[in-house]
């Protein structure tokens, strides 16, 4: 208790000093808090992707479509449950700034491998009929301010003309990181216009997605496909929905490496200005060290009066920091948009804040705690006069 | 109580080595003091007259002799067996006071209690009389920087008696002082050896304060220079 009221007494002497360390802390707990985000959001699509789905694309490259009779072929394949499919829209909702996914789907088969997206009954119906229908996420709807019957209207990129969709239901995630951020539409909407307008490019699909009874069968249900249209022209590659996800993320990977690499500078940028903070402190202390050895209290005495001031420091920071790092990411969320669509400080995030925080408090006094255990009380003592 | 004499010092010698040169500071020291006893050292800066204290205080280890006190050798003591001995044993007056600042007059009375297996309440109890016996109860919830040097000196000196050690050291304990304030802090060491029967060992330049005390002991370059050294 004597030693408890001791560390907050020494903690705010220099009240000045202790703000200006907290405010440091708390910054660096938020900046790291807010990078690890980040990066978590960065792999949220490979998070919360199924096990139990597979996606099978063009083998030379995701930009080149398969054709749509592959369809019936793979759904022959032992271990296939669903065939579904779905094209990259790419298009342009008023400005380019407004960017967000657009999906041209086969609205049946796809909605049931996406249980996740969780769309009331009447809504996915009325998709179903509609075939200028479209879904949207809970997020992307709340972003455009959009209801069920408004009309979206949508400038291709890779499909040219204005296309306007009109809006039959909002899907609500299963998880928090579900992703509420795309927009889905009849794939026969646009294949039906290309029929018309260019017959070369009808019929055919960007990728397939495919459901499977038995997640611990994905790699030789994969090699199975792939087989099936081995030598064709358009052979395929087939792989899980999270190995898929991640190809996309490895292409900024250095990015990402940079993002880890500063998440972790910042720490030890914050470890040395601490560790500073606490060896003047120690400094000036040392008479009153001295004087508490004089009078009888060990070295450890000494040594906890150091780790417990600069831990209950690294304490409130770190709380503060995590505490501030929630509405932080936030608003940073919203600002981002659908670029990061999971973007939420998970529990694993505030751990590592709150570890790395206390990580700081504990290096910071290792040592001016070790050089004040060892002081000559005859030279400390001299530190007064 | 006992006729041996409290301190008993014996061809006590201290050094240090600096670089290769070997620089001592107390040679051959033999001293006795008695129980109740009221010490003064005197003598000229670099005489070893506060070496000497440090090392009845237990802070320093002599590099050569015994140290007696109360018939302990605390030269042969550990240094956390040397610890517990000073808190239980010595009390200690600063020339600079050395009183924790954020601490109040209380706390700082019963930093030394802390050590000790007391209770809450045994703790209160000798506090308050401390700080009444130094006149300092109305000021018993300040801060040191809300003391005038006086006042901060009669709250060490209560510190230094607060847990009845057999002895206290004192360390120019008026050098920072004005007359009249030192005056009154030499009058409580005083009431310190004539009521509680306390042996007191002070270091002083002042002859005034050096006056008060029962005997002065002279040093000169490490060597007692007063025959009424030995008691």
């Amino acid at each position: 208790m004597f030693l408890l009221r001791l560390l907050l007494k020494n903690a705010f002497r220099h009240r000045l000093r202790t703000s200006l360390t907290l405010v440091g802390l708390v910054v660096a707990v938020c900046a790291f808090g807010m990078l690890r985000t980040i990066l978590e959001a960065w792999y949220a699509g490979v998070e919360t992707s199924s096990s139990t789905r597979l996606i099978t694309r063009s083998n030379i490259s995701l930009t080149f479509a398969l054709p749509l009779n592959y369809a019936q072929r793979i759904r022959g394949v032992e271990g296939v449950r669903t065939v579904s499919w779905a094209n990259w829209f790419g298009g342009v909702y008023q400005t380019e700034r407004n960017f967000f996914p657009q999906f041209a789907v086969d609205p049946v088969t796809y909605l049931a491998l996406y249980p996740e997206y969780r769309l009331p009954d009447d809504q996915k119906q009325a998709f179903f009929r509609d075939r200028q229908g479209a879904v949207v996420g809970r997020k992307l709807a709340e972003k455009f301010g959009w209801k069920i019957g408004d009309q979206i209207p949508i400038r291709g990129t890779i499909y040219p003309g204005t296309w306007t969709f009109t809006l039959r239901g909002i899907w609500d995630g299963a998880e928090a990181r579900t992703d509420e951020s795309q927009l889905l539409f009849h794939w026969a909407l646009i294949n039906e216009t290309l029929r018309q307008t260019m017959k070369r490019r009808a019929d055919f699909v960007g990728v397939y997605v495919l459901g499977i009874d038995d997640p611990g069968n994905a790699a030789v249900i994969s090699q199975r496909i792939d087989a099936v249209f081995a030598n064709s022209v358009a052979e395929t590659m087939t792989e899980t929905e999270a190995a898929f996800q991640l190809s996309f993320v490895s292409m900024s990977e250095t990015i990402l490496v940079a993002i880890e690499a500063v998440s972790l500078i910042i720490i030890v940028i914050i470890m040395a200005v601490m560790a500073n903070t606490m060896t003047m402190t120690a400094r000036e202390r040392l008479a009153e060290y001295a004087t508490l050895k004089a009078l009888g209290f060990p070295p450890g005495f000494v040594v906890r009066l150091l780790f417990g001031e600069s831990l209950l420091i690294a304490a409130i920071g770190g709380a503060i920091g995590v505490a501030a790092t929630l509405p932080l990411a936030a608003a940073f969320g919203k600002a981002v948009g659908t670029i990061l669509p999971a973007f939420q400080v998970s529990p694993m995030t505030m751990s590592l804040q709150a570890g790395a925080a206390l990580g700081v408090g504990l290096v910071a006094a290792a040592w001016p705690a070790w050089r004040m255990s060892r002081i000559d009380i005859v030279q400390g003592l001299r530190h007064v006069a | 109580m006992s006729d041996a004499p409290l301190i008993r010092i014996r061809h006590l010698g201290k050094g240090y080595v600096r670089g290769e040169q070997a620089i001592p500071v107390l040679l051959d020291i033999d001293l006795d003091v008695a129980r109740g006893d009221f010490v003064a050292l005197m003598g000229p800066s670099g005489s070893g007259k506060s070496t000497l204290l440090n090392l009845v205080a237990g802070i320093d280890k002599p590099s050569s002799g015994t140290i007696e006190i109360d018939g302990v050798d605390i030269a042969s003591l550990g240094e956390r067996q040397l610890a517990d001995w000073r808190a239980a044993n010595v009390g200690f007056i600063f020339q600079f006071y050395n009183l924790m600042p954020v601490l109040t007059a209380f706390g700082n009375v019963e930093l030394p209690l802390l050590l000790t297996s007391l209770s809450g309440r045994e703790r209160r109890e000798r506090v308050e009389a401390a700080l009444a016996l130094v006149g300092l109860t109305d000021r018993a919830d300040h801060y040191p920087n809300e003391l005038s040097g006086g006042q901060q000196q009669r709250v060490a000196i209560a510190r230094a008696f607060v847990t009845d050690p057999v002895l206290i050291v004192a360390d120019e304990p008026t050098g920072d002082l004005d007359r009249h304030t030192g005056e009154e802090v030499l009058g409580l060491l005083e009431q310190l050896v004539s009521t509680l029967g306390k042996t007191i060992v002070m270091v002083t330049h002042d002859p005034k304060a050096a006056a008060r005390a029962h005997r002065v002991v002279h040093l000169e370059k490490g060597v007692l220079v007063d025959a009424a050294g030995m008691a």
